[in-house]
């Protein structure tokens, strides 16, 4: 955390100083470990077997929470009996489909109740066969129809439970088997942690749980960015759940994030299968109207129960007065899924011919994404490419000095690309929001005006927006001229074009550069009633067109027309929850699922940590921060039969998002890849699973391509050709994919060389130098790097040997002050099939003195390790 | 001269003053002056992120002066001088627990700048005037009166000020004296997200970096220890002073500095004796007479 | 790869440093004889160890330049010593030999100006030295120092060239004949009020040894250009200057110690070897030839050259002395161990 987010790091110091201890998990000794109390050094990609460790740690000494657990977690709710788990499958569960790589989750719902997950079915898929897809829609289905109102199954989603927490099918005792062989011997072997470290940690961390004391865990990338990565998440949430920290002040599991915006780029998403506010992004199967989509989205209990009042506000953001009940709200010009169009698949769409067109705002995937290489073949097969930045970055001059016209296997003047670079302002420069860790969304003005050309994405948008509806409007060159062909061909503009001119686009303009104004797209998020009055919260949205929401989450942050992002009021002059400086959403709420502060009574745990309580006097929910619970829901509130949506909230229900209102330490839906996360080796390892007979992550996203091959892992033959682990890290200096740090002097002189970081015993035995030059080499490609020999990485004893550790930074390209080699060049595309993040956080290569050999000789030098290692475009596909 | 600032070397140093020497100040001539300002640099709680090195850079539009990578852990910098004005060092060194015998690293990260010191050699040697001691007890170079004689680069006992190539003239840390004049921090000191960097008046820093190291010393952390902070020390104590884990050679710094011009007396003694010398060898070459 | 402790080579507890005083003489190890100096190369007996920052220096060695600093602190010296002796020639009738160390201290005087507004980082504002007068710096003393004797120097030559106002040229040669030590003699003070080890722990001995040097200028001056009858003075001054001179070095090295190693080993070690040897040679040749003009004007030149290395041979002994960590850290902190500090 003192490497990537040091502002940030200076309340961790102030936590020290008023005692805390501080226990930095990392493959490497870094500047955070420098000022933690203990250092645990893990074998890149092991974290489920660590965290496993310590949940076997509190099952098996009772460390665990009970009260919490008993009555805030779904521990004792019963499982059907047909569950089977990792345990019994040597590594997979129940209901696994290898061919078509997905789980059917039949097996995994509670006795007696059907339960979805609270957004949405949403897993993309590349290839369904007719049979397969008819089996989810079916599911999918199953939350409609006679599940509402009278007869049919109970809509009370409240399972049969067993409070002692000991039938042999509740979640409890699942979890207790699944978790039994993660002991501190099997952590030390699987993870590389000494015991005794591990134990130093299991006591730390239980010392202070409970009651009085709560703990915290902070991950970033590092936990992310592995094909289990959503299972790493799932396995500390299960962790703070037993041990009673969630929804708890000093608890709770808090993302960092990659950069200062990327909690909004979620929230107001820039990825293909959300809508604002975690709304699911339609799908050509079962969501063909908007009552099928709500439908199949739509959950009985919870706050998602609400789920048309989000969608349609939005819609009436989007098409405004276009949007009418009778047309279903313009729902269907809304795009729809037809499978995965993650980025990785768009590259390869580009690389098929399918993708001609690019516009990168911000984004240097010719660095910064995993397999660089075959992100700028793709960007070679492209008819256009838009660039807007301030650097030119590797994205915008790969056509001119980019690797492959250095191999020779791209010429520029046969490159078909017209690249056009647009300079960006930077965010001094333009007004806007930065949402990052905490959901906080914190408002930036403008400090200057941005210079020559220069303009923010908001501006290049908008006015992109006006002229391409101007060429389309009636009268305007380029606009869709009626159809021959069609039978309605009128005069009138074509349909295909309706959705774009019926947008709400006009928001108001200022200045000489005509720049959109920020606060009125931020007033347009929070939205705003039939009267034309900012919402104040999202309770008071409508699903009958009377209310305009871009985002229900954000709903409140423009509340009483005054920009609430932008307060400021100094830490100094507020209390210790300080929410008066900018707006965490959802309303301005600062701890989410507080109601697990108190207990069921109402009553906080313990004075030291009281954060909201229940307030008899004047029938309210009251404390520090904004109650995450129906206001005025005592504690003792029990649901009439046949209660549903926000009224099907029991007084002791804190995870109201949840379909029954409880922490899933089993998870019986949503997560594609297993109720429960267990230690899988990332998609390359030198080290073969210690666990089970399954490799792998069943289900992990596979993309396999001549350009991106993989290397074999574990006791495959050939796994010892790259036999060390390597893993990308982040330094202070730079900043991600470098198109913000490499070009300036002052940062470029801190850290001016791409280097690698490697043991002392690795430079030995790899003959490296320190400050000599190493090369690196995957299945992908070859790097060069510099080398730092450093006692900071420890060889780790994994599985009865020696396991080394290379890290590389991540932020170099060719391109600036200092230039270097890309560490993305190394990296393979197998993705979460989660969220299609790219596993970059643990895979395989080799290390040897030298730097690398230019021209063909390179790719040479490629495949002379992909014929050693006998690879194919099979090799690591397997399920 | 008369002008407050450039009287009250070393050399005149007299008694101690009310304060018990740490007025320099005063001893420069300034009448009615503000508390002495100064830095105190806890570097327990660094974490090397070098946002001091870019805020010194940024405020002071000092240049780059180097992107080549030095191996010496992730210290680019390399050291203090006319275009580095803060320099943070990183010191990896081997460690053993006591408790579990586990192999370990310790990392010590300290953020190093020009000491400002009560009695500073600097200033002493400077023959221009370019030095000069300010209101607030620092000490800065004008530069537009430095003609580069580079006497200052080897009079300083801790090797901070140099001559710049690009213009030929002694730069350092000026403690952003434009800042202090508008009732400012410096830009080291904002921009340190840790308060690793604390600025203050002088006698509040060492009341608290006492605290401090009192509070290291009780935990456990018996290497932790103050550098500089002793008006009796050889330079009559640091207005930029230290809390370091370890010695002071580790991080680059002189165990025991001493000002040269303690020596000066001294230093002109002698000079006067021999040059007394030749003097008297000139008249007695007088009395000869040619043959 | 960090390397916390180092071995610090020849270092022996016994040497002591200059501001506790002089080794106690029963721990001195042997006499150095001038043919050892030779095997001085290899290291003794590593006893201490000391760490440093992956052995970068500690403190900046000077920015002044080579060769104008060394060069200019022959000139200087060779100026200064030329002054006095064209007085004391000149009032022993030897006016010859006066005219010779008028006009070398003029010319000399000449050069150093050139040398020293050249190693400015900023020439064009040499008169800057001129702002203030600070006796705390020995460059604020020296620049006064040469503003008065310049002009001095300068009218002595003219005067006694020309024959124009011979009064005031007996003055002017007074003047700069009082002055001169002055000059000969401060530029120990520019070397040693630095934080320079090899200078400034050996601050008493270096004016005596830069007094001797530059008496052994102005005395080879002297020789090589006059004959040796005429030359009288110039002798005289050798005897004088070349004695004091190798004792004040024998003194220096002493009193220096363990910082003494750069003074005798390396390049620095090498230029001061040739500087003795030329100094001895030099003395010799001056007082056995002083019949012989040949002999007489190589001894000149031999003690002309000496002074010269003798020079930049302290010169560069000492900015050993300030890139070496070593050489500043290890006697500190002998230092603060023996005041039982840490």
């Amino acid at each position: 955390m003192a490497e990537a987010h040091p502002v940030g790091f200076q309340w961790v110091m102030e936590a020290k100083k008023r005692g805390a201890k501080v226990i930095h998990v990392d493959p490497r000794f870094t500047r955070t470990s420098a000022l933690a109390d203990l250092h645990v050094p893990i074998r890149a990609g092991a974290d489920i077997a660590f965290v496993g460790g310590l949940i076997n740690y509190v099952l098996t000494n009772e460390k665990y929470f009970r009260e919490y657990v008993v009555n805030y977690t779904n521990a004792a709710t019963i499982l059907t009996g047909d569950f089977a788990d990792t345990e019994d499958l040597d590594g997979v569960f129940s209901g696994l489909d290898r061919e078509y790589r997905l789980y059917d989750m039949e097996t995994w719902r509670y006795q007696g109740d059907e339960v979805r997950p609270a957004v949405g079915e949403r897993s993309p898929e590349k290839t369904i066969p007719p049979l397969t897809r008819e089996q989810l829609r079916q599911v999918r289905m199953a939350g409609r129809g006679e599940r509402h109102g009278a007869g049919g199954a109970a809509c009370h989603p409240a399972a049969d439970t067993d409070e002692t927490l000991q039938d042999p099918c509740c979640v409890f005792q699942v979890l207790k088997r699944h978790y039994a062989r993660y002991t501190p011997q099997l952590v030390a072997e699987v993870a590389g942690i000494p015991e005794a470290t591990f134990n130093q940690v299991c006591e730390l961390i239980t010392e202070n749980s409970g009651r009085d004391r709560t703990t915290a865990f902070v991950y970033s990338v590092g936990w992310t960015h592995h094909t289990i990565g959503a299972q790493n998440i799932r396995s500390a949430s299960i962790l703070q759940a037993l041990l009673g920290n969630i929804g708890r002040p000093g608890g709770g599991i808090m993302a960092l994030r990659g950069h200062a915006s990327i909690q909004g780029s979620t929230d107001i998403p820039t990825l293909f299968d959300l809508l604002p506010g975690y709304l699911p992004m339609p799908h050509m199967y079962g969501n063909e109207d908007l009552s099928a989509y709500l439908a199949s989205e739509t959950v009985q209990k919870g706050f998602w129960a609400n789920f048309s009042d989000y969608m349609v506000s939005l819609l009436k953001a989007y098409w405004g007065d276009a949007a009418t009940k009778d047309n279903d709200f313009c729902y269907g010009y809304l795009p729809r899924l037809s499978g995965s169009h993650s980025t990785f698949d768009t590259v390869l769409a580009q690389l098929d011919g399918v993708c001609t067109g690019y516009l990168l705002l911000g984004q240097n995937p010719a660095v910064g994404s995993a397999n660089a290489r075959m992100q700028r073949l793709g960007l070679a097969n492209l008819d256009w490419l838009v660039v807007r930045d301030f650097s030119l970055t590797e994205s915008a001059t790969w056509w001119q000095n980019g690797p492959e016209i250095e191999t020779g296997e791209m010429r520029t003047e046969d490159l078909k690309t017209e690249v056009f670079f647009l300079p960006a302002a930077a965010h001094t420069e333009k007004d806007g929001s930065f949402t990052s860790t905490q959901r906080l969304l914190q408002w930036h003005h403008a400090g200057v005006e941005p210079a020559g050309d220069a303009r923010s994405d908001l501006w290049f948008t908008y006015h992109l927006g006006l002229r391409i509806r101007q060429k389309l409007s009636r009268g305007g060159e380029g606009g869709s001229a009626p159809r021959a062909d069609t039978a309605t061909a009128t005069d009138e503009t074509a349909e295909m074009d309706r959705p774009v001119l019926d947008l709400t686009w006009d928001y108001p303009v200022k200045g000489r550069l005509e720049e959109p104004d920020a606060e009125a797209v931020l007033a347009e998020i929070n939205g705003w009633n039939a009267r034309g009055e900012p919402l104040t919260s999202y309770t008071q949205l409508k699903d009958d067109g009377s209310t305009t929401c871009g985002c229900w989450i954000y709903c409140g942050v423009y509340a009483g027309g005054v920009n609430q992002a932008a307060r400021r009021v100094p830490g100094g002059q507020q209390n210790w929850i300080a929410n008066q400086w900018g707006w965490a959403w959802p309303a301005n709420r600062r701890v989410l699922y507080n109601r697990a502060s108190a207990d069921p009574d109402g009553r906080p745990w313990s004075e030291r940590k009281a954060l909201v309580w229940w307030d008899a006097e004047s029938n309210r929910w009251t404390g520090h921060d904004v109650p995450d619970f129906v206001a005025d829901r005592p504690p003792d509130y029990a649901p009439p039969d046949g209660a549903t949506g926000v009224a099907a909230i029991t007084g002791t229900d804190p995870f109201i998002m949840q379909g029954d209102g409880k922490a899933w330490l089993f998870a019986p839906a949503g997560m594609a890849d297993g109720p429960l996360p267990t230690h899988y080796e990332p998609q390359e390892s030198p080290v073969a699973n210690l666990l089970y007979g399954q490799q792998h992550n069943p289900v992990r996203q596979i993309i396999s391509h001549p350009q991106s091959l993989y290397e074999p892992s574990g006791n495959e033959p050939g796994s010892d050709v790259f036999p060390y682990v390597a893993t990308t890290i982040r330094l202070t200096e730079h900043h991600t994919a470098g198109g913000m740090s490499r070009f300036l002097p002052y940062l470029a002189e801190l850290q001016p060389a791409f280097f690698c970081e490697v043991s002392p015993e690795l430079a030995a035995e790899r003959g490296l130098e320190h400050a000599g030059w190493a090369t690196i080499v995957t299945a992908r490609s070859a790097i060069e790097a510099r080398v730092m020999v450093t006692g900071r990485i420890r060889p780790l004893r994994v599985a009865g040997r020696v396991v080394h550790q290379v890290g590389l930074p991540w932020h170099w390209g060719l391109n600036g002050l200092t230039a270097g080699d890309a560490a993305n060049e190394l990296v393979h595309l197998s993705l979460d099939p989660n969220v299609h993040i790219q596993e970059d956080k643990a895979f395989a290569c080799d290390i040897r003195p030298g730097r690398r050999p230019r021209g063909p000789a390179l790719r040479d030098l490629v495949r002379e390790y992909q014929q050693r290692a006998g690879i194919t475009p099979q090799t690591g596909t397997q399920p | 001269m008369s002008e407050p600032g450039h009287s009250g070397a070393a050399f005149a140093r007299g008694p101690a003053d009310a304060d018990g020497g740490l007025d320099p100040a005063a001893r420069a001539g300034y009448a009615d002056h503000p508390p002495r300002m100064g830095f105190f640099t806890d570097t327990s709680v660094c974490i090397g992120c070098k946002a001091c090195e870019v805020a010194c850079k940024e405020w002071n539009a000092v240049p780059e002066d180097g992107i080549e990578l030095t191996g010496m852990s992730y210290d680019n910098t390399v050291g203090l001088g006319a275009s580095t004005w803060r320099h943070v060092a990183f010191i990896e060194q081997p460690v053993t627990a006591v408790a579990d015998a586990t192999e370990g690293v310790r990392w010590l990260m300290a953020s190093d700048v020009c000491k400002h010191c009560t009695e500073s050699g600097c200033l002493d040697v400077c023959p221009t005037g370019a030095l000069f001691r300010t209101e607030f007890g620092t000490v800065v170079v004008q530069d537009d009166v430095c003609n580069g004689c580079g006497y200052c680069v080897g009079a300083c006992p801790f090797g901070v000020i140099a001559r710049r190539e690009e213009d030929g003239q002694a730069h350092k840390c000026t403690l952003c004296y434009d800042r202090l004049g508008a009732g400012m921090e410096p830009a080291c000191a904002k921009a340190c997200p840790t308060e690793s960097i604390q600025f203050g008046p002088l006698d509040e820093l060492r009341e608290r970096a006492a605290l401090r190291v009192a509070d290291l010393r009780a935990a456990g952390q018996d290497q932790a220890r103050l550098y500089l902070d002793d008006p009796d020390d050889g330079i009559g104590g640091g207005g930029a002073f230290f809390l370091l884990l370890d010695e002071p050679e580790v991080y680059g710094l002189p165990p025991d500095p001493v000002v040269t011009t303690r020596d000066l007396p001294s230093i002109w003694k002698h000079v006067g004796l021999a040059a007394a010398g030749l003097v008297a060898t000139g008249i007695a070459l007088g009395f000869g007479r040619r043959k | 790869m960090t390397e916390p402790k180092g071995r610090g080579a020849a270092w022996t507890e016994e040497r002591g440093t200059s501001h506790e005083g002089p080794p106690p003489p029963a721990a001195r190890p042997a006499r150095r004889r001038l043919k050892a100096a030779r095997r001085r190369e290899e290291s003794r007996v590593p006893d201490f160890e000391f760490t440093s920052y992956y052995g970068r220096p500690v403190i900046k060695e000077p920015a002044w330049g080579v060769p104008d600093v060394p060069g200019y602190l022959f000139l200087g010296g060779l100026a200064g010593a030329s002054s006095v002796l064209a007085a004391g020639a000149e009032m022993s009738g030897y006016g010859e030999l006066a005219r010779v160390a008028k006009v070398g201290a003029l010319g000399a005087i000449s050069l150093s100006a050139v040398a020293l507004v050249h190693d400015l980082g900023r020439p064009e504002r040499f008169a800057n030295m001129l702002r203030v007068f600070k006796p705390s710096s020995p460059m604020s003393v020296g620049s006064w120092l040469l503003t008065a004797y310049g002009p001095l120097a300068g009218a002595a030559a003219v005067s006694d060239m020309t024959g124009i106002l011979p009064a005031a040229g007996a003055l002017a040669t007074a003047g700069a004949g009082l002055l001169g030590p002055g000059v000969a003699t401060y530029t120990a003070a520019l070397l040693c009020d630095t934080a320079v080890p090899g200078w400034h722990e050996g601050h008493r001995e270096m004016p005596y040894l830069f007094a001797g040097s530059a008496s052994c200028a102005a005395a080879g001056l002297g020789l090589l250009t006059v004959s040796p009858a005429a030359a009288g003075p110039a002798r005289t001054l050798a005897t004088v200057g070349a004695p004091a001179e190798l004792v004040a070095k024998r003194l220096l090295l002493r009193r220096l110690g363990e910082i003494a190693e750069p003074y005798e080993t390396g390049r620095p070690g090498r230029l001061l070897r040739a500087a003795e040897l030329l100094t001895v040679g030099g003395l010799a040749g001056a007082v056995l030839g002083r019949r012989n003009r040949a002999v007489s004007a190589l001894a000149g030149a031999s003690l002309l050259a000496a002074s010269a290395l003798t020079r930049f041979g302290v010169f560069e002994a000492g900015l050993v002395t300030a890139r070496d960590p070593k050489y500043t850290i290890v006697p500190q902190r002998r230092r603060l161990d023996r005041r039982g500090m840490n």
